[in-house]
């Protein structure tokens, strides 16, 4: 199976692990991501003013390209997603943004909405399945407790969205155990970390790592996984604490048996 | 003066594409926000505010800048109010204005460390200047 990859800015400059140990787990589990050319910044944050069309043309570019090669397209950065995901809903249900947009980029065919947008984790869960998973692992992580935090922007909106349940996500738990580990669930999981505000406004978002990270320690996780770059580096950076978070493709890697080939030929 | 307030008010509710007048002050916008205690006017009071056409407050608050679009107050709000779109829709008619911007390129010399992902800059420029 070959899906359309979206890598986008960060998993080409800080977040090379995020895509490298992803890349490698999708040849064991038998898919290909084919990363689509000319892709541009998606912007990080999606434009929610209604008015705004030249911020979600990067979106639609990558929306069609895959339409054009007739595959789903996959992401790996939350944020990607997230935007991509949104602007899709926009050329598939808002007339004045679909309009407005298809007469900006005068395609050969209007573009309507039609690509899938999918996440990689919705690739394993939905497309591949995690029995499959399971069967692949050749170093399960028999004894570990590891904790998914999917702060904000894989999980809301999610009428637009529908990756998971908003309030009790399930996605990355189910990962952690068919990797053979035990999920943690604690109850900051899927608050915000501070995201962009730790730019101007560090303190804010120290609080809120803090809040996030101190909730993941009382309920014993000794790991947390994320697929943002930017929640990754906040929670990492900003919290006071000794637990490492890392990007749930690196477990997976590790979990496949390909981990250590990624950091052999990798420079991160 | 009355009629430029009065369109202030029009484009918070055109730019986020919401009702104001369906919310039922149930609270649960600032039960759920992250950075409820970092607002001097709270998600919950943001729809008041747009009600009572008093935009002059809002373009003036600290809220703008501390808001995260994190969307809990989004999800969670039972009447599909969208607080969290009331407060970029007034973010924008900031930042849209001459000498609106709360971010400078000069100052992220200043800002960044070496581990800090492009993904940070992008939405922070996206979301605090035009």
């Amino acid at each position: 199976m070959k899906y359309s990859y979206y890598p986008g800015c960060t998993l080409r400059t800080k977040a090379k692990k995020l895509d490298a140990y992803a890349r490698a787990s999708a040849k064991v589990l038998g898919f290909e991501m084919e990363e689509i050319e000319n892709w541009q910044c998606c912007g990080g944050v999606y434009p929610l003013s209604g008015d705004e069309i030249a911020s979600k043309l990067s979106s639609v570019r990558a929306l069609n390209e895959a339409k054009v090669k007739g595959q789903e397209l996959v992401t790996l950065c939350s944020a990607c997603y997230h935007v991509v995901k949104r602007v899709n809903d926009d050329m598939r249900n808002v007339e004045d943004i679909r309009l407005r947009a298809n007469n900006y980029m005068k395609l050969d065919e209007p573009y309507l909405g039609e690509t899938e947008v999918l996440h990689f984790l919705e690739v394993l869960r939905d497309r591949i399945g995690f029995d499959e998973v399971k069967k692949k692992v050749v170093k399960p992580l028999t004894g570990r407790k590891i904790g998914a935090y999917y702060g904000c922007l894989l999980l809301r909106p999610s009428e637009i969205l529908g990756f998971d349940n908003p309030e009790n996500p399930t996605v990355m738990e189910n990962l952690i155990r068919a990797l053979g580990a035990e999920p943690v669930i604690y109850p900051y999981r899927n608050e915000c970390c501070g995201g962009y505000i730790s730019l101007k406004d560090k303190e804010l978002s120290k609080n809120m790592c803090d809040t996030v990270m101190n909730s993941a320690e009382s309920f014993e996780a000794e790991m947390l996984i994320t697929a943002c770059p930017l929640c990754q580096y906040n929670l990492t950076k900003n919290a006071q604490s000794d637990v490492p978070v890392i990007y749930f493709t690196e477990l997976l890697a590790e979990a496949l048996g390909v981990k250590e080939e990624v950091d052999a030929n990798g420079s991160f | 003066m009355e009629a430029s307030k009065k369109s202030r008010s029009e484009m918070v509710k055109e730019i986020s594409g919401t009702n104001p007048l369906k919310c039922m002050k149930c609270g649960k916008c600032s039960a759920s926000c992250p950075s409820y205690e970092k607002m001097d006017i709270k998600p919950h009071q943001f729809v008041s505010y747009v009600i009572n056409e008093d935009v002059e407050s809002l373009a003036k608050c600290d809220s703008l800048w501390v808001c995260l679009s994190c969307f809990a107050c989004v999800e969670r709000c039972p009447r599909d109010v969208k607080p969290g779109k009331i407060v970029d829709a007034a973010r924008q008619i900031v930042i849209r204005e001459k000498g609106g911007s709360y971010l400078v390129p000069d100052e992220i010399p200043e800002l960044i460390d070496e581990d800090m992902p492009q993904q940070l800059l992008v939405s922070a420029f996206r979301k605090f200047r035009r």
